[in-house]
């Protein structure tokens, strides 16, 4: 096969890239260039790509006896997933922009345009399992390391962007395994350290980013009851579950900490309040892209669901509407590329990505659930599908 | 013998191959011992080889060996003109603060004169050029005309190493020395190439880059009157008349004049030969698909431009996916200009040809050499079509730019000032976006 290996520079999509060469694939190697302004060196481990990445990269490329390229994709990034970043937290809720970079950038911009050139397939160093079942079925699974596993962020792809990606680290047992086959195969980024945090906040101030480009927008912070407690500058620099950085001048009545229950960009105000009231075992999403065919919608299901990147997974009942279910949401009908480019996805095309609603029911109740988090949906170490949280609340009473 | 990756080098105007009595030579030098300023016999065996390889060079370029100053290649040359010819004037005269630079030359030239204007409080004006590429000599002339007493130096490309364009040098000498302005002109990528007499040229500096014309990286000169005054930008020992400081390196000078010699020599008959593989390239390349436009000024005949270069834009084609895909089918070729670290910007010359900034960057340039044949501008014109659509189709996948779904793009406007392939029929600006419905030879990647 003809496989475009993204290569940031790291580690990981360098060992990847080698490991798709062995498979003997015909390997190319690509370094995204997702900033115009980009820095001619690292700084300490925090963003990513400089100038310096990229000639990482291409020295991995090197000693892999494979072409090198870097593309531009720094308009689209900037107008997806830096543009989703901020206009989600303008409007109240908290995205996350790596999910948003593979549904855009990495599985999407970027394939589309090595499909357009004549690959098969995109590999990158992410770590996740493919696991082909009975009847041919392509499964995303959790890679065989439960610490690495990025499943989670993977799970947006959808089964035809699932269909053109390649994962060669998810048997690896380990980072450290990862490091050292680095090192045994000649590769300098060996002993480079991760990167971590947004990759397009390089100093790792994310308020500072967000107060920036979206401007000072001072406000109240209030009770449940409305009561106001203090200010804010910004309500986007808020998220649900935040417990540090709220400004309140006065402890609350039973001395116990309050945490953002709610942020609400129309009055530009933020809810605190006790632990408790973050507690939600009800959770609606839409948008949802499902990669089970085999478990059908409009039924209640066991799984397992996890909400955060490095969240556990905790038991729960999902059920499906698809989104020609006339209730169900499709969002704000977003075109959605399939791999022909042939436009927005038909609805239930193949009954996989249907941008429908879901809904969970938890079987313990989670804290701190933001609108616009993604939920992932798992049945053991296999991704059932993905979805992003409109809604979570309280369906149980309370404890007494 | 030559090692190359690609199959098809096109790419002469990045560099071109060392000349191989050049690579002897240097390598004989090599095998010397001597430090050319030291007094004794060693350093004066090796002074007289590097005033030979002076004398030949300035020979070859209608110069005085007093004039040539040896430097580390075209940059090197192009910033002790511009600042050394800038920081002199003002010493001499603190109101002389201007300089004028046109606004397609290289970035040796531009980012000097731009730092001279951020931090020496010099006035830098850009002069324009045409939708052709050449420039507005009456930009020119009301520049001298309001700041001659401010200005401190003109300096002017000879010919554009992306387009290819030759500039009227004479005129822009005349127009400058008619009020007492000294001309530099990059002449990097036309020495060798097209005729260049420093002596009958009027300029007062010159700057020239061994490896575009058969040296090794590493050499060039600074050709420049004696009277023109200088201040290095190197300093240290005071060789090359007090101006550009450093042990000579008689290996690169002897390369140097060797293969300016070798050049010049060659010049007429190259060029006649280059330009006639160049002709049949253009003609294929305009006729392979709609869209396509040669940069350049309209209707021009072939002397407006360097005998090997040929420049295209190509409209609504991805940049990157281009040169991927002429690099995929064994051919090299560059987009034109350096990019920072793999990312291509759009070309500046470009920009001031008045192109948008999208069609600035999906361009391609074809730079024929010495090592040329009629197998390497075959194989172009036979990978072209191929790689045009991938581009095609690569840039149709970039959701963003569309109104609509996938498959409709805004109307590129119309690029002036260059030959085009005929104009698009009406509804083909979404055909050539889809997979082509006529068969397409697979590039040879697939």
């Amino acid at each position: 096969m003809r496989v475009l290996a993204a290569m940031s520079g790291g580690v990981d999509s360098a060992v990847a890239a080698a490991r798709a060469v062995d498979a003997g694939h015909d390997v190319v190697g690509v370094h995204m260039a997702l900033s115009r302004s980009r820095a001619q060196h690292r700084n300490g481990s925090r963003g990513c790509c400089s100038i310096e990445d990229a000639g990482d990269a291409r020295r991995a490329a090197d000693v892999l006896g494979i072409p090198y390229y870097v593309w531009d994709l720094s308009e689209e990034f900037e107008e997806t997933v830096v543009g989703d970043f901020l206009s989600e937290y303008a409007a109240g809720r908290t995205p996350n922009p790596c999910v948003r970079c593979n549904e855009h950038i990495k599985f999407s911009a970027l394939l589309d345009r090595g499909l357009a050139l004549g690959f098969d397939a995109v590999a990158t160093g992410h770590y996740a399992r493919i696991e082909v079942a009975g009847g041919g079925r392509r499964e995303l699974h959790r890679s065989a390391d439960p610490l690495k596993d990025q499943s989670y962020v993977l799970a947006v792809m959808g089964p035809e962007r699932l269909a053109r990606s390649l994962f060669p680290l998810g048997d690896a047992p380990s980072k450290e395994a990862v490091r050292a086959e680095a090192a045994a195969r000649g590769l300098s980024v060996s002993a480079k350290p991760d990167s971590y945090d947004i990759c397009f906040v390089a100093d790792g101030d994310t308020q500072g980013f967000l107060r920036d480009r979206l401007g000072a927008k001072p406000g109240e912070v209030v009770d449940a009851d409305g009561k106001v407690l203090g200010e804010h500058d910004g309500a986007y620099a808020y998220t649900v579950g935040q417990r540090k950085g709220l400004g309140l001048t006065r402890p609350a009545a039973d001395g116990r900490p309050r945490y953002v229950l709610e942020v609400r960009p129309q009055s530009n105000q933020i809810v605190v309040g006790p632990s408790e009231l973050l507690s939600v075992d009800e959770i609606s999403a839409g948008k949802t892209v499902w990669l089970a065919d085999d478990v059908p919608a409009g039924e209640w299901t066991d799984v397992q669901v996890q909400v955060r990147a490095h969240g556990e997974p905790v038991p729960a009942q999902v059920r499906r509407r698809p989104a020609d279910d006339g209730a169900g949401a499709t969002g704000t009908g977003e075109a959605v590329s399939n791999v022909g480019g042939a436009g927005a996805a038909a609805a239930g095309a193949d009954g996989a990505r249907d941008g429908g609603a879901l809904e969970a029911r938890l079987s313990t109740p989670l804290r701190g659930i933001a609108p616009g988090q993604s939920l992932v949906v798992y049945s053991g170490t296999r991704v059932l599908g993905q979805s992003t949280i409109t809604r979570a609340r309280r369906g149980a009473p309370l404890p007494a | 013998m030559i090692v190359t990756g690609s199959q098809h080098y096109l790419d002469h105007a990045a560099t071109t191959a060392v000349r191989p009595e050049v690579a002897a030579a240097y390598a004989e030098e090599l095998t010397h011992l001597g430090n050319p300023s030291s007094l004794h016999a060693d350093g004066r065996d090796a002074r007289r080889r590097l005033e030979e390889a002076r004398e030949q060079l300035a020979a070859a370029l209608g110069a005085e060996p007093a004039e040539v100053l040896f430097t580390s290649g075209g940059t090197e040359a192009d910033n002790l003109a511009v600042k050394g010819t800038y920081w002199a004037r003002r010493a001499a005269d603190p109101a002389r603060t201007r300089l004028a630079v046109s606004a397609v030359e290289h970035h040796a030239v531009l980012e000097a004169a731009h730092w001279l204007a951020s931090h020496e409080d010099a006035d830098l004006d850009v002069l324009p050029v045409g939708a052709g590429g050449v420039l507005d000599l009456d930009a020119l002339e009301r520049h001298l005309a309001d700041h001659a007493d401010a200005s401190a130096v003109v300096s002017v490309m000879w010919a554009n190493n992306e387009t290819g364009v030759v500039q009227p040098m004479d005129r822009v000498v005349a127009l400058s020395h008619a009020v007492g302005v000294p001309v530099h002109s990059d002449a990097v990528q036309a020495v060798g190439h097209i005729p260049v007499r420093f002596d009958r040229s009027g300029l007062d500096a010159l700057s020239l880059s061994g490896h575009k014309l058969g040296a090794p990286v590493g050499t060039g000169a600074l050709i420049a009157r004696r009277e023109l005054a200088l201040t290095p930008v190197e300093h240290g020992g005071g060789q090359e008349r007090g101006v550009r400081s450093g042990t000579l390196a008689v290996a690169g000078a002897r390369a140097l004049a060797l293969a300016v010699g070798g050049a010049v020599a060659e010049q007429e008959a190259e060029a006649h030969r280059l330009r006639a593989l160049k002709g049949r390239l253009i003609s294929a390349v305009l006729s392979s698909a709609p869209g396509v436009h040669l940069s350049g000024p309209d209707g021009a005949d072939e002397s407006a431009w360097l005998p090997g270069t040929a420049h295209f834009t190509v409209d609504d084609a991805d940049a990157d996916a281009l040169l991927f895909g002429l690099d995929m089918a064994g051919i090299a070729a560059s987009s034109g200009s350096a990019c920072q670290a793999g990312v291509q910007q759009p070309s500046h010359v470009l920009l001031a040809m008045g192109r948008t900034e999208e069609q600035a960057r999906a361009a391609v340039r074809f730079s024929l050499g010495r090592t040329t044949t009629a197998d390497d501008v075959d194989a172009a014109v036979a990978a072209l079509p191929g790689v045009i659509a991938g581009a095609r189709r690569a840039h149709a996948t970039q959701r963003h730019r569309t109104a609509g779904p996938p498959g409709v793009t805004s109307p590129t406007p119309p690029v002036a000032g260059s030959a085009s392939s005929r104009p698009a029929a009406p509804g083909a600006s979404a055909a050539h976006l889809a997979v082509p419905a006529s068969p397409v030879p697979d590039p040879k990647v697939n």
